[in-house]
């Protein structure tokens, strides 16, 4: 039997805020366990928890990029379990009303764009950090990111594949750094997934049992995760068993998912709206202005980059994920506004450097002014295209504008007809079978003579003028 | 509102509270009273009335994104049973 597979996503994005959702305590990051924590966020009895203005703000940002309905009153909910990383013995989190509904995103998957449905957004706060002691029987718990804002976004079950998985997790994180609310960084934990899968007969309408994947902190693991349980429901399904509803927690080590909890501890969380917290009413006016403030998102960037600069759709995807490069493009042609040469060279050169070297944009050891330069440079003959790689790998290494170091280096392309004359003349002098090859109608030849013009001027001379000198002593 | 000797079992297993047979039965019947009380509000007429959450109308509060003193470690820690290197302990929770 032929199976589609069936996949929705819950991603949890910490809110770049100074401070806590509920508390006056630093969000900050690495300092020594528990000095980051008041009597709120350590759930003392009798402490009143105040929403911070900022996580609303960054959450209707969030809504509005992502097309969804902004609910104009919302409610805070208590999520009632017992776990040490969660001092109150509730979460406080949005439930039955959340803030947002209704949204959608769209992905490129190969050459389709394919829209994936939000079903919702809300708000909530994070848990504690627990280490499990490796000798011993206990485990040790640090509070600092107790109550560390985050957005949670759930997705509609509208995902059919790994790779859209892997696509639409991009394009959020895309999203929440393109509109500044959260760092989306997946390793460091500011970016989570878990991932609900289960399959079905091809071109059934019933969804079948679904497993919770957890513990895939990576891109490649959130798709490596999925393909495997996908699989291992095929077998189990193939062998005429029954997939168990159940969360999986995925070994990136093994690659394979384990089960992580049995039935019989089904979730009871016994919501209830939080007593401690007045209903959120968010009014037009502040939709209004958040939206006023909203930047250009990824795919109106993408889109304006294919209109105003008529780059390809592939260059503009690639130029526009994320802000900062599309940033980066812009500044080079504010110096040199040819957009097609400025894609090859950033999409190539640039983004192959950053590569092996393994730094973001926002380091590169060339600026876009710099870059912008040195294609001005070619633009106006100082420089060949070859000599160009040169100059672009000594920008790298030193960090020296793209003329000074033609100058240093003397590499200034030979436009001198007298001296480009004089080369190719002693070329033709030692290579006269080439000539009569030449002459005999093999006029592919003509790449040798230039070749050995470009070698012994160092490719240094321009080499349109190369070819006319050689086209014209050729006959 | 009755509530039976399971329902009892689970609230329990929820609250990690480790309960013997007797108390057990001693616990459905009070929770039982409790709720039976409890339903009189039911006799109220909520016809046209919206399910109410909180008691007062007020709405929206917040606080200013800005950072305020934190409370000194040794504080924090000072309700531990147990601590290490300003780390609450507690048993390990996954085996």
């Amino acid at each position: 039997m032929e199976f589609e597979s069936v996949i929705g996503l819950e991603v949890h994005a910490q809110l770049k805020t100074k401070t806590k959702i509920f508390c006056s305590c630093s969000t900050a990051f690495g300092s020594p366990p528990n000095t980051h924590t008041c009597p709120v966020c350590l759930g003392m009895p009798g402490v009143l928890p105040v929403l911070n203005k900022k996580v609303v703000d960054y959450t209707i940002r969030m809504a509005l990029a992502t097309n969804c309905e902004i609910e104009r009153e919302s409610r805070f909910a208590r999520k009632n379990y017992f776990y040490p990383d969660l001092p109150k013995g509730y979460q406080i989190s949005q439930y039955e009303l959340p803030i947002a509904r209704f949204g959608h995103i769209d992905i490129e998957v190969g050459d389709e764009t394919k829209r994936i449905g939000i079903t919702r957004i809300h708000m909530e706060e994070d848990a504690g950090k627990l280490t499990h002691d490796p000798d011993r029987p206990v485990s040790r718990v640090d509070f600092n990111r107790t109550g560390v804002p985050l957005m949670e976004i759930v997705s509609e079950p509208d995902i059919r594949t790994p790779e859209e998985a892997g696509a639409y997790l991009r394009k959020l994180r895309s999203i929440v750094r393109y509109i500044g609310v959260s760092d989306g960084n997946m390793e460091e934990g500011s970016f989570r997934c878990d991932a609900n899968v289960s399959i079905m007969p091809k071109g059934s309408e019933t969804f079948g049992t679904r497993a919770e994947l957890k513990n895939l902190n990576s891109f490649k693991h959130v798709e490596k995760a999925i393909y495997y349980e996908i699989e291992r429901q095929k077998e189990i399904i193939g062998d005429g068993g029954e997939v168990v509803q159940e969360t999986r927690l995925w070994d990136p080590v093994k690659n394979v998912t384990t089960s992580m909890r049995s039935k019989e501890e089904a979730h009871d969380y016994r919501y209830f709206p939080d007593p401690d917290l007045l209903p959120l009413v968010v009014e037009n006016e502040w939709i209004d202005a958040v939206k006023a403030e909203l930047p250009e998102l990824p795919d109106e960037k993408k889109d304006r980059f294919i209109k105003a600069f008529g780059l390809p759709s592939y260059d503009a995807e690639v130029l526009t994920s994320s802000r900062e490069l599309a940033d980066y493009f812009e500044d080079c042609l504010k110096v040199f506004p040819n957009a097609k040469p400025v894609s090859n060279w950033v999409m190539g050169s640039l983004l192959g450097l950053l590569n092996t070297e393994g730094k973001t944009i926002e380091d590169s050891p060339i600026s876009a002014h710099d870059l912008g330069h040195l294609l001005k440079l070619i633009d106006e003959d100082v420089i060949s295209g070859k000599i160009a790689k040169t100059v672009f790998d000594e920008m790298a290494k030193t960090g020296k504008p793209p003329k000074k170091i033609v100058e240093e280096k003397g590499l200034v392309q030979v436009t001198d007809v007298s001296a480009i004359e004089a080369v190719v003349a002693k070329v033709l002098e030692r290579s006269p079978k080439e000539i009569e090859e030449y002459k005999g109608g093999k006029t592919k030849v003509l790449g040798f003579f230039v070749g050995q013009v470009m070698k012994e001027t160092k490719g240094k001379a321009n080499p349109k003028i190369v070819n006319e000198i050689l086209r014209d002593k050729l006959g | 509102m009755k509530i039976t000797k399971n329902e009892v079992i689970h609230v329990a297993a929820l609250s990690r509270l480790d309960m013997n047979e007797e108390s057990i039965d001693k616990f459905a019947s009070q929770i039982g009273t409790i709720l039976e009380y409890v339903d009189t509000l039911k006799q109220v007429d909520t016809e046209g009335v919206k399910p109410t959450s909180h008691a007062i109308f007020l709405t929206n509060a917040f606080r200013e994104d800005e950072e305020k003193e934190h409370l000194d470690r040794e504080n924090a820690l000072a309700n531990a049973p147990e601590k290490e290197d300003g780390n609450f302990v507690v048993p390990k929770v996954i085996a």
